[in-house]
């Protein structure tokens, strides 16, 4: 390298006490340097030390843990200095971004406040000048109205955009260094790139130099110049990002790789569809909170949902947060009750509330959420959670209850040590195993999985996704598939529903999201997700939509209007979308036809 | 169980022998008292300590140390019967207001709602008006008074279990309400229940204590350690130990049981 | 977003209808506490007439004394006129002193309102300072040390910290009198020489209590993640605290000092009497001896409507202090 580098790390390592007094190492002489205006992403799983060298960089370590090596940023030192010059380096030479902005901004005061109060405790403005460099970031961050945004407080404003005005405020100082740590990862796809495009865009303007932490290889790939892969706190391979990416050299980074993208073994497609499918949704409307006088719930979600799945089929149900996918998954499973439609199991509709299912329609339908950590009852052993549904759908016990929880764990390919352990002392996957026996044991024709994977690392993922796989094709099991990730509902699914707002936008085949057309929203979901290749973010041909001005929503029209970037005017902002079939057999909810969506 | 105690820190080794002292007192404090705790042993009224009367004698000549054996079994006997009466019931409430129909939970939070906007003392004050002070009425009276406080407390924690998705999961399954409550909740609440049957008791004793130095508590003959303080107070001015010590006594117990409490649960906490 | 539908509507609009919620709400809870009272002290058989007339009266006159009191009357009918009463701010007649209820209180509330405010002006600082304190130094020496001390202080019996008090100052130093009488235009030294003991009595044990709610209150918010975000924005821990904990921490703070304080009208019961000092605690005290249903009622209602007072200003303080109810 040519240019001086601007930080430089030598020897990192971070030590914690254990509760039983033993010290370990979670970051383990960790070196690197940055030249100065570009930026180094910091990349791996959970737990394997990402965000403790990104605080380290700052001279912070959470929980009592210990720093020792060297960290130099631009022409100061950071190691053993005491406190006070510590504080005076922070948030104003060397800045951070964290993870949730809404958790990170102080809600109870102003964004304004808090994006210039950098400045103002490091002196490096005064007052009006700091405000209006954040009204300059603002605007270089494209956020809506950049004067007056910083007057509003936090719980005022979106995800994306906190998470926006977070960079701004670790910009205000002109820092040498910015660390953003998962900047992006609480956010949906589509709303990432908006906040990437930002990112990129402000960082070109300022030349600063940056640190980016992220488990996600394909954001990393848009980000970063360098590329630094750590693995249980050692850097397993460090490279620049456009070499790194071509030619992995090191094991654990191509498995990575090949991890962020999900192939499931391929599933003969269910035998031809039955004269009835196993499992019916039929126009449901659904709601929380209390109903009113005409049946409408004060919170409404669903609207005119219906689906089918035949016996052994698998069906995804894609959509952004709030979409309404876990509502669908919570009225099958009778959890929520609808307040118009109908679920028919097998062609004989289901009661809308628990207490009137029999056991057997219940042990039919299972359900998987998302989070095994909460999902899992902790004042239980393994073998009680998985012993509970043998017993109440097949009144197994004793000798007989155990010989099937061994193979509830042979199923689920557990090792039978766990059987008397609580979930607390299990892995992340290993939970996400346990839970899926528990739906096993009730040896059910469908389950409906919420998320079940997305908590997961990539890693973990890929194996808990060819488990599903296996299960599917050896039981015969159905699935309703909720996922936020294409990627992943592609790899498993026959048969693919996109959500939007409570409405379902699409519904078809797996090889019909190959290629357009496709609704207009699934179109920016599809193109949202960040290929693995640097350069994409540069091409990605869509800037947010300016929201169409005026138009009182009313129910009928398309609901995705205020965000098509296809809309028409004339037509879409007056009649409501027609249910049309495209020519790949998909149908969708569009003024649009094939010839209009294909390009 | 040992081990645990062995890792508490000091304050809460401490407490714990204390508490184990009075409970110890509780049960053998009548056997091993020197004297008849009603008899009257000493020339002398509010006499010092002496070999004779380890806590000197009151106001009408008695064994402070035997009445004092005595007292310390109505004092923690009545309010571990009272605090776990209190609990108990408290926490089958909240259970049935987290797992039973909407109405039912709203119906009893209101009911506690309204129970703890009168303040404990001015409660047992009418109930104790209104009904007297025997025994039993007593313990059922502070008990009482301490339900609404635990209701509240088991409630947000059993409410805040309803949510989690293992309990989703077991309705989704089809499961009862009572295995709801009894299998899948409760189990979960009993550590943090646990220290809060310790502050109800802490608070119990108060209760008691300060309604028989009232002279409204516990009644002649029998008395606790709040009716000595009472009987003895006129030696205040002369610093007799016959009022000090059963104060002291009760100071002994509370706060020893609130150092155990606060060290039992900081471990988990932190 | 959401701030675009406050900005039609005045931003005052939906902090009130929180807090007149909030006020129907407390007046309702109000009522129903009538009710228990009531029920428990009202409807029962060993009933008022008794009591005056003594044990040496015969039916007809317990029954003559009976209707003229209107305890022949129902239950609700009796419930009705007495709420109604309460209301106008005739709660009835003492049987015991047979003077109205209203005479006998107006003396004595002025007194035990004094003490309160007295042991407030001492606590409320005191137990905002060692909080904060112990709350900064967490988990540190000083944090240890404050926190089994104020431990050991809530769990004191009130009569304890009284009886300490009176042996140290009026027996073994003999700077007080053991008695808290305030002569009619007291002087500086004899106001201070009635009430350095009661409120001290007083003050020791609410002062810890609030002390540790305020600890905890500010130790909740220095678990989130905004404080580690100000940490790393360089901010020095005075400004952490007063600029960004603080803030955040007013609603359980404010909560913290209302529920102590209520307390504190609750430990009066026992200092008023040790202190002989002419309060509302000790009158009601009297009442429950002598069993003055109406006086015993009215001082019973007096402090539950304390109560929910203060938990009512607490709560407007919140709702005040907390941007997204504020800005509905
Ligand atoms: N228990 C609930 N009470 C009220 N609103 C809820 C509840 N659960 C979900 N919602 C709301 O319903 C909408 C859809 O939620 P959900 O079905 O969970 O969406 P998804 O699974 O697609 O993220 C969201 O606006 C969410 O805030
Ligand atoms: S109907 Fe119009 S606005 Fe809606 S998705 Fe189609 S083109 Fe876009
Ligand atoms: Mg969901």
């Amino acid at each position: 390298m040519t240019t001086p580098s601007h930080v430089d790390v030598r020897d990192l390592s971070v030590t914690v006490r254990r509760p039983d007094g033993t010290l370990l190492r979670i970051v383990d002489s960790v070196s690197f340097s940055i030249p100065r205006g570009e930026v180094l992403a910091l990349i791996g799983e959970s737990g394997s030390g990402k965000t403790t060298i990104a605080l380290s960089l700052m001279g912070y370590a959470r929980g009592g843990a210990v720093i020792s090596g060297q960290i130099r940023v631009g022409n100061a030192s950071l190691d053993g200095v005491g406190p006070a010059s510590l504080a005076a380096q922070r948030g104003n030479r060397i800045t951070y971004v964290a993870q949730s902005a809404a958790a990170a901004f102080n809600p109870s005061r102003r964004i304004i406040d808090q994006v210039i109060e950098p400045a103002l405790i490091h002196r490096t403005a005064a007052a009006p000048a700091a405000r209006e460099r954040a009204i300059g970031l603002f605007r270089a961050l494209a956020l809506p109205t950049p004067e007056t945004i910083g007057e509003r407080y936090p719980h005022e404003l979106s995800g994306g955009q906190l998470q926006r005005l977070m960079a701004a405020m670790a910009l205000i100082t002109k820092p040498d260094v910015v660390i953003f740590d998962e900047p992006t990862t609480a956010l949906d796809v589509t709303t990432q790139v908006e906040v990437l495009q930002a990112f990129r865009r402000v960082f070109r303007e300022e030349g600063a130099t940056g640190v980016y932490v992220s488990h996600d290889l394909a954001v990393v790939a848009q980000m970063a110049d360098h590329i630094l892969v750590l693995n249980g706190g050692k850097v397993r391979e460090q490279n620049s990002a456009a070499t790194l990416i071509a030619e992995p050299q090191d094991d654990y980074t191509r498995m990575l790789m090949s991890a962020a993208q999900p192939v499931v073994q391929a599933i003969t497609p269910p035998a031809p569809k039955a004269a009835t499918p196993l499992l019916e949704i039929d126009g449901i409307f659904a709601g929380y909170g209390p109903i009113d006088r005409e049946g409408r719930p004060a919170n409404p979600v669903l609207s005119a949902v219906s689906l089918s799945i035949g016996k052994g089929a698998a069906l995804g149900v894609i959509g952004e947060s709030g979409s309404g996918k876990s509502t669908v998954a919570r009225v099958v499973a009778g959890l929520l009750t609808p307040t118009a439609g109908t679920v028919s199991l097998d062609g004989e509709v289901l009661a809308p509330t628990l207490a009137e299912r029999t056991r057997e329609q219940l042990r039919r339908v299972q359900i998987v959420f998302q989070n095994a950590d909460v999902a899992l009852n902790p004042a239980h052993s393994v073998g009680e959670i998985l012993a509970r549904p043998l017993r109440f759908y097949h009144g197994k016990t004793g000798a007989d209850a155990r010989r099937r929880v061994n193979e509830l764990l042979d199923l689920t390919r557990l090792p039978s040590s766990v059987i008397d352990r609580r979930c607390g002392e299990l892995s992340g996957g290993q939970k996400q195993r346990v839970n899926l026996a528990r739906a096993l044991a009730a040896e059910p024709d469908i389950i409906l999985c919420d998320e079940v994977t997305s908590a997961l690392d990539t890693v973990v993922r890929g194996a808990i996704l060819d488990l599903l796989g296996d299960l599917r094709r050896d039981l015969g099991l159905a699935y309703l598939f909720i996922s936020h990730d294409i990627a992943t509902v592609k790899a498993l699914c026959d048969e693919i529903v996109v959500f939007y707002k409570g409405t379902r936008v699409e519904h078809g085949t797996s090889d019909a999201y190959a290629a357009p057309p496709y609704h207009p929203y699934t179109e920016l979901l599809i193109t949202s997700v960040p290929e693995l290749r640097p350069g994409w973010l540069a091409d990605y041909p869509y800037q947010p939509v300016a929201p169409v001005a005026n138009v009182t929503q009313s129910s009928d029209i398309c609901r995705f209007l205020q965000r098509c970037p296809r809309s028409r005017q004339g037509l879409c902002d007056i009649a409501a979308p027609p249910l049309r079939t495209l020519e790949n057999g998909s149908r969708i909810l569009c003024h649009l036809d094939t010839s209009e969506l294909a390009h | 169980m040992l081990h645990a105690a062995r890792r508490l820190p000091l304050s809460g080794k401490i407490g714990l022998a204390i508490v184990l002292f009075w409970l110890m007192v509780a049960l053998i404090g009548p056997f091993i008292a020197p004297y008849t705790p009603g008899a009257f042993v000493s020339e002398e009224v509010f006499a010092g300590s002496s070999g004779k009367f380890w806590f000197g004698s009151d106001f009408l000549g008695r064994d402070v140390l035997s009445r004092l054996l005595v007292g310390a079994r109505f004092t923690v006997g009545l309010s571990v019967l009272a605090a776990t009466l209190a609990c108990a019931t408290g926490t089958g409430l909240a259970l049935t207001a987290a797992v039973g129909p909407r109405w039912v939970d709203e119906l009893l939070s209101r009911a506690m709602d309204t129970m703890i906007s009168i303040p404990g003392k001015v409660f047992a004050l009418v109930m104790v008006a209104a009904f007297g002070s025997s025994l039993m009425l007593l313990t059922l009276i502070v008990a009482i008074t301490y339900v609404p406080g635990n209701f509240r407390i088991a409630r947000s924690l059993a409410v805040g279990l309803a949510r989690l998705d293992y309990v989703e999961v077991a309705r989704a399954r089809g499961e009862g309400r009572l295995h709801l409550a009894l299998v899948e909740m409760l189990p979960n609440m009993i550590r943090p229940l646990f220290a809060d049957i310790g502050l109800r008791f802490v608070f119990i004793v108060l209760l008691l204590s300060g309604l028989s130095f009232l002279g409204l508590g516990l009644q002649p003959p029998d008395a606790d350690l709040g009716s000595l303080v009472r009987e003895n107070v006129s030696g205040l001015g002369e610093g007799a130990l016959a009022v000090l010590v059963p104060a002291l006594a009760i100071a002994s117990l509370t706060v020893s049981v609130n150092l155990l409490i606060d060290a039992a649960t900081q471990g988990k906490a932190r | 977003m959401s701030g675009s539908a406050s900005a039609q509507r005045p931003t005052w609009i939906a902090p009130l209808r929180l807090i007149a919620a909030r006020i129907g709400a407390a007046l309702l809870t109000l009522l129903l506490v009538s009710m228990v009272i009531f029920a428990i002290s009202g409807l029962l058989p060993g009933d008022a007439a008794q009591e005056a007339l003594g044990q040496g009266a015969t039916a007809g006159q317990i029954a003559a004394l009976r209707h003229e009191m209107g305890l022949d009357q129902p239950g609700p009918v009796r419930y009705v006129r007495w709420l109604g009463g309460i209301v106008k701010g005739d709660p009835g007649t003492s049987i015991v002193a047979n003077q109205p209820v209203s005479k006998i209180i107006s003396e004595r509330l002025p007194n035990t309102l004094r003490l309160a405010a007295l042991t407030s002006m001492v606590a409320v600082p005191l137990a905002f300072l060692i909080g904060v304190f112990s709350a900064i130094a967490r988990g540190r020496r000083l944090d240890r040390a404050l926190n089994v001390l104020t431990l050991s202080m809530v769990a004191l019996p009130e009569f304890l910290v009284a009886t300490l008090a009176v042996l140290l100052f009026a027996v073994k130093l003999r700077w007080l009198p053991s008695i808290a009488l305030v002569p009619q235009e007291p002087t500086l030294g004899e106001f201070l020489r009635a009430y350095t003991m009661p409120v001290i009595s007083l003050a020791v044990i609410v002062v810890a209590q609030m002390a540790r709610m305020i600890r905890a209150a500010i130790i909740a918010e220095l678990d989130r993640p905004y404080v580690e975000m100000a940490r790393l924005k360089g901010v020095r821990p005075g400004r952490l605290i007063f600029r960004h904990v603080l803030p955040n921490a007013i609603g359980p703070i404010v909560n913290a000092m209302a529920l102590s304080l209520s307390y504190l009208f609750g430990g009066a019961i026992i200092v008023e009497t040790i202190f002989s000092y002419p309060g509302l605690a000790s009158l009601m005290v009297n009442a429950v001896t002598s069993r003055d249903m109406p006086l015993l009622q009215a001082c019973a209602m007096i402090f539950c409507a304390t109560y929910l007072l203060l938990v009512l200003i607490a709560d407007t303080v919140a709702i005040l202090a907390n941007p997204q109810l504020r800005k509905g």
